[in-house]
């Protein structure tokens, strides 16, 4: 049983029969008698991912305790504090000689202030709210907001990259300077690749955002990476899509990857988006943006985009591993699916078992490509036996694209035709650097800690 | 410069000289309204860290491998409102930069992943400290977050939990209330702190530490060290805090009638809280008399003005050294009056420390001016410009030469963040004493820190879930919960141990020792409780360095002891076989040989004679008959040659 209203919020039986039974409501300023001893607080609401069993008291100090049901013998109610929370607004200045920038919510935490009380992360993002918490914004353009959609970054998917990218479109074509979306971490670098697929000749930059710290800690990268991102689409000649993050794990600058080519590479670490294979569009810093290559789409004065917000779902993505069965496979053809995406090992290969299930799905009109598991470097599928059998079955070799961003792309070409020619040209006809023709030597560069060159490097450079 | 009557002090307090510490009564104390709590940070004695599995207590005090470059960021409290600390180490655009090694920091320490779940031994430990103390015990640890905006934890605030709450300890006739026993993780240590840019060293970062926070119970400076050693005692008796250098630091809060709850950080040694408490009592005394003469002058928060006047041509070319030096480099030299505070500036605040100090301190820490002197006042008597400079300044803000002027000298940015954060204190001058933490100097003086940060700093962790405590756990740690030293006196007083012997085995180590053996005593034998007491704390006695260390041999030879097979003496040897008594008769016999063996001569004096005939039989004799008897037999033997 659960309360079902916020008088008793978050408890359940037997602690809400307790504060019942009490007449102790959430928010009551309280002493519990235990066998424990005295303890005096404000009863606060329970987290509902919490057990049954604890009710949480904020003492005066600011701590909170739990207090076990069966420990409390009376409570003694003094009076009544409730948290009523309001996020300041302070309008957002209008500068008419700065440009117009529009930052596009999917439900990251870019912005966010804490309710003290309760713990919970309220997220901030109209102008004023915005420009309450991070006011520099202000000093790099005029800023307009809208939130498209409010949801942990694992849930966006097909529907609502088509969704953001219709919404890009249309404001591209009310004449921004430039667009920020603000996105979980998590799958940023999948949008990222969708919106470069559905977004095609950009006149404008279209930036997204999030942060690896939550912005309600004084650590937080979100300010900075949003600064960043914010000065990116207002000022940078750079128009493509692209993702804006730290360089370093050191507050220092920010870079800027192209959307096809970027990649979430460590689970927490503030630096974690990387570029593979290649190096970044550039850099960005309180004194602007500075390219790193010069072979990057440039900002034009149009208002027009080429709009192509499609996606066909019957997509997957297996990543290959020793022994598996062709009943992965088989699954796949049973269940309906119109395009695999294989991570293989190596230069591209998957063992032998696979092979009459590949041979079903080529049977069955499903398109299959090949990517690498290594996340470096092309897949190759002449050099080893293996390879050619697996072309012989109808696996095409997708050279250089990341494995995310391959699903991504066919899910997205699968939109446009089930034509199995079509669907290949679209494949492996680069749209924005997720085939390139060469790798460069520095595109892979994962430092190996523990060598005495590499640490002389780290000893003498800010990490 | 003599001050024209209506600047004259009235408040008899700053006219006459400060009380020196060790001066004043408890009376003296008592008319002041001296308050003061303690806050004991002990670590724990943990193999691993709170919140990761780095190694606990390793310190590489000169290597480093990286670093890394952050900033603090404040964010808004649920008022919409910066906390006053936040807004100060944000002015301070202070560049953080942390040293890493990889031996004893892990990406956890450097904000670059979430946490661990907390140490179950550093609990359990706090666990049994909270019982000590008598603390009511919660049943579920909820982790909260305790803003730090200083850059001392790279995360911006420490984890920290109650485990106990409303204990007391008593103390003399009465008793010490303890708030509260917490459980957190330690912060950086500072490695330098110069302009714009502060150093910390990582590795005491995530150490788990035990806070011990007091009721402010204590009335006298001495009463503070006191029940500081008793809480020390506490802990250290419970075996589960490190001991040794840096191990154990203290926070003191201080205040007086009319005063502010001062909080002083970074206390080293508990002999160095009377001094340091005498002396902001003194503070805190000091600053209420010059509110008052403010008052009486008129000046008010309002009637102050934060108005900078460049006087950089003013002071062009002058002989001070170290303003040319600064203009030299391009600095710009910035005058503020304060009219109304004229002969305020230099009253004692502390000893060697006058109210100016306050204003320095504030340029020093603020708006990063710390190269001292950072500041030179008008009205002062010690070189800085000459008098016709002054007066150039002087006129140049538009004051009487009377009027106190500061300058102070640096960039633009930060001689105007400096000549704010002199008005503000001028303004918190007519308050009293302001709201800030101060910092424990050498010199038993305190300075200024940090604004003292609000309650709305606290907020709930969000990456780990609260912790519940099952009765077993709890109970497990009841049982083993140490007697504390008044217990273990009336544990004594009951065993008829006298009450000098009592006191100081009660604080002994050697009491875990006594506890465990003085149950084997026969209740009438003459090898008693009070014979084993001032036995283990004989300086000869070998002492094991822990009950587990002592092994089964004080068992056997305490059972030795109390049947009279070995004295006490025998033990000090420490073999592994204590030497039997011998039978009196036996032993008389081997004493009259060795009295036969005395060179001829002896000397003539009485206490020489029997010097060297102790040294005569006692090679025969050590540990084999008890001293004092053969002390009797030559007593005796010397009474019959006199005679």
């Amino acid at each position: 049983m659960t309360a079902d209203n916020d008088d008793f919020k978050g408890y359940r039986s037997p602690t809400l029969d307790l504060l019942q039974a009490q007449s102790a409501p959430v928010w009551s300023l309280a002493t519990l008698h235990t066998t424990r001893g005295d303890f005096s607080g404000l009863i606060l609401p329970r987290s509902v991912t919490a057990d049954a069993d604890h009710i949480v008291l904020k003492l005066d100090t600011g701590y909170n305790i739990g207090v076990r049901h069966d420990k409390v013998q009376r409570i003694t109610v003094h009076g009544r504090k409730e948290a009523k929370y309001q996020i300041p607004e302070r309008a957002f200045p209008h500068d008419p000689k700065k440009p117009r920038v529009k930052l596009l919510g999917t439900g990251g935490t870019i912005a966010s202030r804490l309710d003290y009380r309760t713990g919970a992360v309220i997220p901030a993002f109209s102008p004023g709210e915005l420009y309450g918490s991070v006011p520099e914004l202000a000093d790099v353009c005029n800023m307009e907001t809208e939130k498209l959609y409010g949801v942990f970054s694992e849930n966006m998917g097909p529907e609502e990259w088509m969704g953001t990218a219709r919404a890009i479109a249309a404001e591209i074509e009310k004449g921004v300077a430039g667009i920020v979306v603000g996105h979980g971490t998590d799958t940023m670098h999948h949008t990222a690749a969708a919106l470069s697929f559905m977004l095609q000749d950009l006149p404008v930059p279209v930036v997204m955002v999030g942060s690896q710290r939550s912005s309600d800690r004084p650590s937080s990268d979100a300010a900075i990476n949003l600064i960043n991102a914010t000065r990116t689409a207002a000022t940078s000649d750079i128009a493509e899509v692209m993702v804006c993050m730290f360089g370093p794990t050191s507050d220092q600058y920010g870079l800027l990857h192209r959307g096809t080519r970027v990649r979430k590479m460590h689970s927490s670490y503030r630096s974690t988006f990387r570029t593979l294979s290649d190096i970044p569009l550039g850099r960005v810093d309180l004194t602007g943006v500075t390219p790193y290559r010069d072979d990057y789409r440039r900002r034009r004065s149009e208002r027009k985009v080429d709009l192509k917000a499609v996606f066909d779902d019957r997509v997957s993505l297996v990543y290959y591993y020793p022994a598996m069965k062709p009943d992965i496979i088989d699954s796949l053809i049973d269940n309906g699916y119109k395009g695999i995406i294989i991570a293989g090992t190596g230069l591209g290969h998957v063992n032998k078992p696979l092979y009459p299930a590949l041979d079903r799905a080529r049977t069955a009109g499903v398109h299959v490509y090949m990517t690498v598991q290594t996340m470096w470097g092309y897949v190759q599928m002449y050099v080893y036996e293996t390879g050619r059998e697996l072309m012989g079955l109808g696996v095409i070799p997708a050279a250089n694209m990341l494995p995310e961003v391959a699903y991504v792309k066919l899910g997205w070409a699968l939109g446009q035709s089930q034509d199995h020619d079509e669907v290949r040209r679209l494949m492996l006809t680069p749209v924005n650097g997720e085939i390139t023709d060469r790798e460069p030597h520095d595109g892979y560069l994962v430092l190996q800690g523990g060598s005495p060159e590499v640490a002389e490097f780290i000893s003498s450079h800010w990490k | 410069m003599s001050l024209s009557s209506q600047y004259r002090l009235t408040d008899p307090w700053l006219l006459q000289p400060l009380p020196a510490w060790g001066t004043l009564s408890d009376d003296d104390y008592a008319a002041l309204g001296f308050r003061c709590g303690l806050e004991i940070h002990q670590q724990l004695l943990t193999a691993r860290k709170l919140f990761c599995r780095c190694p606990a207590g390793r310190y590489n005090r000169d290597h480093h491998d990286a670093e890394i470059l952050r900033h603090m960021r404040p964010t808004l409290s649920e008022m919409g409102e910066y906390d006053g600390t936040a807004l100060m180490e944000f002015k301070t655009r202070k560049e953080i930069v942390y040293l890493l090694n990889r031996e004893t920091v892990c990406t956890y320490e450097m904000d670059d992943a979430p946490p661990f779940e907390m140490d179950d031994l550093a609990l359990d430990g706090s666990l049994l400290m909270a019982m000590l103390l008598g603390c009511n015990v919660v049943s579920e640890v909820h982790i909260t977050r305790k803003q730090y905006l200083d850059g001392s934890i790279p995360t911006g605030f420490q984890r920290t939990a109650i485990v106990g709450t409303d204990g007391e300890v008593p103390f003399g006739n009465r008793s010490v209330r303890i708030r509260q026993i917490s459980i957190e993780e330690d912060s950086c240590r500072e490695v330098s702190d110069r302009g714009h840019r502060r150093v910390y060293r990582t590795d005491r970062l995530g150490m788990p530490l035990i806070e011990t926070v007091t009721d402010p119970d204590m009335r006298t400076p001495q009463e503070a060290m006191a029940v500081g050693q008793i809480l020390r005692f506490l802990a250290r008796s419970g075996g589960m805090v490190r001991t040794g250098a840096g191990a154990a630091r203290q926070d003191v809060n201080v205040s007086v009638t009319g005063g502010t709850r001062i909080e002083i950080k970074g206390v080293p040694s508990l002999r160095e809280v009377g001094r340091l408490t005498h002396n902001e009592a003194l503070r805190q005394r000091s600053l209420l008399g010059i509110r008052g003469e403010l008052a009486r002058r008129g000046v008010t928060a309002e009637s102050i003005t934060d108005r900078l006047v460049d006087v950089t041509p003013q002071v062009r070319g002058t002989a001070c050294g170290f303003i040319a030096q600064a203009v030299a480099q391009g600095a710009v030299v910035g005058a503020c009056a304060l009219p109304g505070f004229q002969g305020l500036l230099d009253v004692s605040t502390q000893p060697r420390t006058s109210f100016l100090k306050e204003f320095s301190d504030r340029v020093r820490v603020i708006a990063c001016l710390d190269e001292l002197p950072n500041l030179a006042l008008s009205t002062q008597n010690v070189p800085s410009l000459s008098s016709a400079e002054w007066e150039r300044v002087s006129k140049a803000c538009n004051v009487a030469a009377d009027v106190p002027v500061i300058v102070v000298w640096g960039s633009r940015a930060d001689i105007e963040t400096a000549s704010r954060e002199i008005a503000i204190r001028a303004r918190d001058a007519t308050l009293g004493v302001p709201n800030e933490t101060r910092q424990a100097l050498d010199d038993g003086t305190n300075g200024f820190e940090r604004i003292l940060p609000g309650a709305d700093r606290m907020y709930p962790d969000t990456d780990l879930p609260p912790i519940p405590l099952a009765d077993a756990r709890v109970d497990a740690i009841a049982a083993r919960v140490p007697l504390r030293p008044w217990e273990r006196l009336e544990r004594l007083r009951a065993l008829e141990v006298g009450a000098d012997l009592s006191a100081r085995l009660s604080r002994h180590r050697a009491w875990d020792l006594f506890a465990h053996l003085e149950g084997r005593l026969p209740t009438d034998g003459a090898f008693d409780a009070a014979a084993l007491a001032s036995l283990l704390l004989d300086r000869s006695c070998p002492r094991p360095a822990s009950l587990s260390a002592a092994g089964p041999w004080w068992e056997h030879t305490v059972d030795a002891l109390a049947c009279g097979r070995v004295i006490p003496e025998a033990v000090w040897s420490g073999e592994d076989e204590p030497t039997a008594r011998l039978d009196d008769g036996e032993a008389r016999r081997l004493f009259e040989d060795a009295l036969a063996s005395l060179p001829n001569p002896l000397p003539t004096a009485a206490d020489k004679r029997a010097h060297a005939m102790m040294g005569a039989v006692m090679p025969a004799l050590r540990g084999r008959v008890p001293g004092s008897l053969v002390r009797r037999w030559i007593d005796e033997t010397l009474a019959e040659v006199r005679s």
